[in-house]
């Protein structure tokens, strides 16, 4: 069991004047459209529950207006839930006192902005000493600290330089190195990259998982881009209309939508770089041939029987041989021990390599190409029209 | 015999009733005969007389609080003028040049040289003097009350909602409306003069103030509350800061509004170049009203000119990345003190 470091229990937000009354109501089971018409009241967050363990990188995903802002917001309280609550390291955030809830967010939690919102009248070092400064720390031991959150984004050499001298990603570096500076438990990031041109989104998110590798923290990270919740999260959750409706690993989520919209989130995703060879490699359209010592002969007798032209050679604890065909066993002596009819050029993949790494070698592979676990065992074969139509995938085709 | 001599006699007696009905005024009979098709032919609220109760009463009761209000005034406004006229016109023409120079830059800084020469020159230079003292003692006060307030209606919306009718009230109404009734509490002078200055030039102040504080980006009040900002740090730290520019800007107007008053506050004895125009108008000496006016507009100029660059100074040392005392005038004795010491 993980270490649990934020849980969010039945959390509500409702945004409006009268959120008390909408709140009764939908308890009573009325419906948001509903509600919205007898009260006037959006629903931002309707009975949100989850945990965030430590270390991990915790993506919430949706659409626009699917309250994963408004989630966040949450987690540090700069919106007040309805009704519910949040527990942070054990402590509830949402029945702290505001001097407490301060200390927290000066020494505990941290947040990076879509809009990188440096403050326009500091320069960089004092924006990412802001926290610490707030906190009370010495100019000395404050600037101390920022210019190692500074080094870590790789902006020291900019420490007195205006925000309005720098490039977005440079700002939101900036931003980083600022929620960084104070050393949090947790960091929350608000659609953090989604103001970045696509290089320098890709080039923040390899950043993001560099800075993590070397210090694990707990990140929740908002996003609606899948390729972005993928490439980065440990665990995802996708909400839909304020309500979390799936959570899981990415991979999780990918094989078991539990609904449409999540389905749809997935349609057109590059799934090559998500699905693993064991996703799709399989047992039936090849014949699999136990080695038994009798010679070629055998082995072209039994392709000829399931009229293939290629047979995957296993042991008798299936651990993968080698592939042979029609034509490599005619070109051997009958007696001759099966071994020899190897087809060279074919080699096993590991069933964990990525969909994307392995098209080379099913492309230049004569025959479906083996793929094997670990221990060497034979999990099944892909073929080229196999992959093909996996990488096309089609979520509503599946069911 | 006097009835005689007398062709009117006959009529005499008839007088006094026709004097009692206009003294009577016009009010009795417009509620006797009400006429519901012109209902607004008399005065049926007798607004003007409840003002002068109101203001007889507050004169009469509360003389002891507008005199106390008196008493800072008038020592900032005569520690001020009696400061302005003890320096020599030369020495305070080159301090005030080099501080142009240091604020906005050599070109200010002959622009002012060359104003207040002229302002000395047409013989306008004590006058100048006197308007500066009560112009910056207006400005002072209206910023120990324009920026409280202005901060404080831009953090409460209720509030807002009521001193910004006052605010349009106090630019609207015309100075000549005022000008009384603050005679009346405060007696006449230079600090009833300073006083109706205060009242014309105190708004933008306020509105600007809140505008500024309202201005700053939501996402930089959002960062401060998620860094644990408590709300005098956010209003030091961050709205202050932010709204520097627009603050600034209020500050300017209210010096200007301030300075455009001084004709009026003349009418109340404030001395200055006010005084100088209002005495010209009324002799008829348009040599004297344009001496005035021209040292009105002179002094405005560069007064206008020096608080602007001290808005945008900062943006412009931020570009810049140089320190205020590696600059101007400061900066070169900086510099040659530096030198100095390095030999």
């Amino acid at each position: 069991m993980r270490e649990v470091i934020i849980e969010v229990k039945n959390i509500y937000k409702i945004f409006g004047d009268a959120p008390k009354k909408a709140l009764a109501l939908l308890k009573k089971g009325v419906t948001k459209d509903e509600i919205f018409r007898r009260t006037s009241q959006t629903i931002g967050i309707y009975d949100a529950s989850f945990e965030i363990y430590k270390g991990e990188i915790f993506v919430i995903m949706g659409l626009s207006g699917s309250g994963k802002s408004t989630m966040v917001r949450l987690m540090n309280r700069l919106i007040e839930p309805t009704s519910g609550q949040v527990y942070l390291d054990g402590d509830e955030i949402t029945a702290m006192s505001q001097s407490e809830l301060r200390k927290s967010r000066r020494e505990k939690i941290s947040m990076v902005f879509q809009s990188f919102a440096l403050m326009p009248h500091m320069n960089v070092i004092d924006n990412v000493a802001f926290g610490l400064e707030l906190g009370g720390m010495k100019k000395n031991e404050r600037y101390e600290k920022a210019l190692n959150a500074l080094e870590q984004v790789g902006l020291k050499d900019y420490s007195f330089s205006y925000p309005d001298e720098l490039s977005g990603g440079m700002q939101q570096r900036v931003g980083l190195a600022r929620a960084l500076a104070n050393d949090p438990r947790v960091l929350l990031m608000d659609e953090a990259f989604s103001a970045l041109d696509p290089l320098i989104r890709a080039e923040m998110q390899d950043e993001l998982l560099k800075l993590q590798a070397e210090h694990e923290r707990t990140i929740v990270f908002i996003s609606h881009d899948l390729d972005e919740a993928m490439k980065l999260g440990d665990r995802i959750a996708i909400m839909q209309g304020g309500v979390v409706v799936q959570i899981g690993t990415p991979d999780e989520i990918l094989k078991n939508p539990v609904n449409d919209y999540v389905r749809s989130f997935f349609r057109g995703v590059n799934v090559g770089g998500i699905m693993t060879a064991r996703d799709i490699a399989s047992l039936q359209q090849v014949t699999i041939i136990q080695k038994d010592g009798n010679g070629t002969l055998a082995a072209l007798q039994t392709l000829h029987e399931h009229d293939r032209e290629f047979g995957y050679i296993v042991d008798k604890k299936r651990k993968y041989l080698g592939v042979v065909s029609v034509d490599s066993l005619k070109a051997k002596p009958k007696r001759d021990s099966i071994d020899l009819a190897f087809i060279k050029e074919v080699e096993p993949v590991l069933e964990t390599t990525y969909l994307n790494d392995l098209m080379g070698a099913v492309a230049k592979s004569p025959c479906a190409v083996p793929v094997v676990n670990e221990q060497g065992k034979y999990v099944g074969a892909i073929s080229k029209a196999a992959l093909l139509e996996s990488l096309d995938y089609n979520w509503e085709e599946e069911e | 015999m006097a009835t005689a001599a007398n062709p009117w006699g006959t009529q005499a007696p008839a007088t006094p009733p026709n004097n009692d009905w206009l003294i009577n005024d016009s009010n009795s009979k417009v509620l006797h005969h009400f006429d519901w098709l012109n209902p607004f032919d008399g005065t049926l609220v007798p607004f003007d007389k409840w003002v002068e109760h109101a203001l007889n009463w507050t004169v009469e009761n509360f003389r002891g609080v507008f005199q106390a209000i008196r008493v800072p005034v008038d020592g900032t406004l005569s520690l001020l003028e009696n400061f302005f006229q003890a320096i020599p016109p030369t020495v305070f023409i080159v301090l005030m040049a080099l501080l142009a120079w240091q604020i906005a830059g050599k070109k200010l800084a002959f622009g002012t040289f060359v104003s207040l020469v002229i302002i000395g020159l047409i013989g306008a230079w004590s006058e100048m003097m006197v308007t500066l003292s009560l112009v910056f003692t207006s400005v002072i006060f209206c910023m120990i009350i324009g920026l409280p307030l202005g901060i404080w209606i831009a953090r409460s919306d209720r509030a807002s909602s009521i001193i910004r009718p006052i605010l349009d009230a106090m630019q609207t109404t015309p100075a000549f409306v005022y000008l009384v009734p603050v005679v009346m509490l405060f007696g006449i002078g230079n600090v009833p003069g300073v006083v109706v200055t205060i009242i014309f030039a105190l708004p933008p102040l306020i509105r600007l103030t809140n505008l500024g504080i309202r201005q700053v980006p939501e996402d930089l009040i959002e960062v401060s509350q998620s860094f644990g900002a408590s709300p005098w740090q956010m209003l030091f730290r961050v709205q202050l800061p932010v709204a520097m520019p627009t603050i600034m800007a209020g500050i300017n107007q209210t010096l200007m509004l301030s300075l455009s008053m001084v004709v009026f506050a003349s009418m109340i004895a404030v001395g200055g170049l006010g005084q100088m125009v209002l005495r010209g108008i009324g002799r008829l000496d348009m040599g004297l009203a344009a001496v005035g006016g021209l040292g009105i507009v002179l002094l405005a100029v560069v007064l206008d000119r020096m608080t602007q660059a001290l808005g945008l100074r900062e943006k412009v040392m931020h570009r810049q990345r140089i320190k205020w005392y590696k600059k101007g005038p400061i900066g070169l004795l900086y510099t040659i003190t530096c030198q100095k010491e390095k030999k």
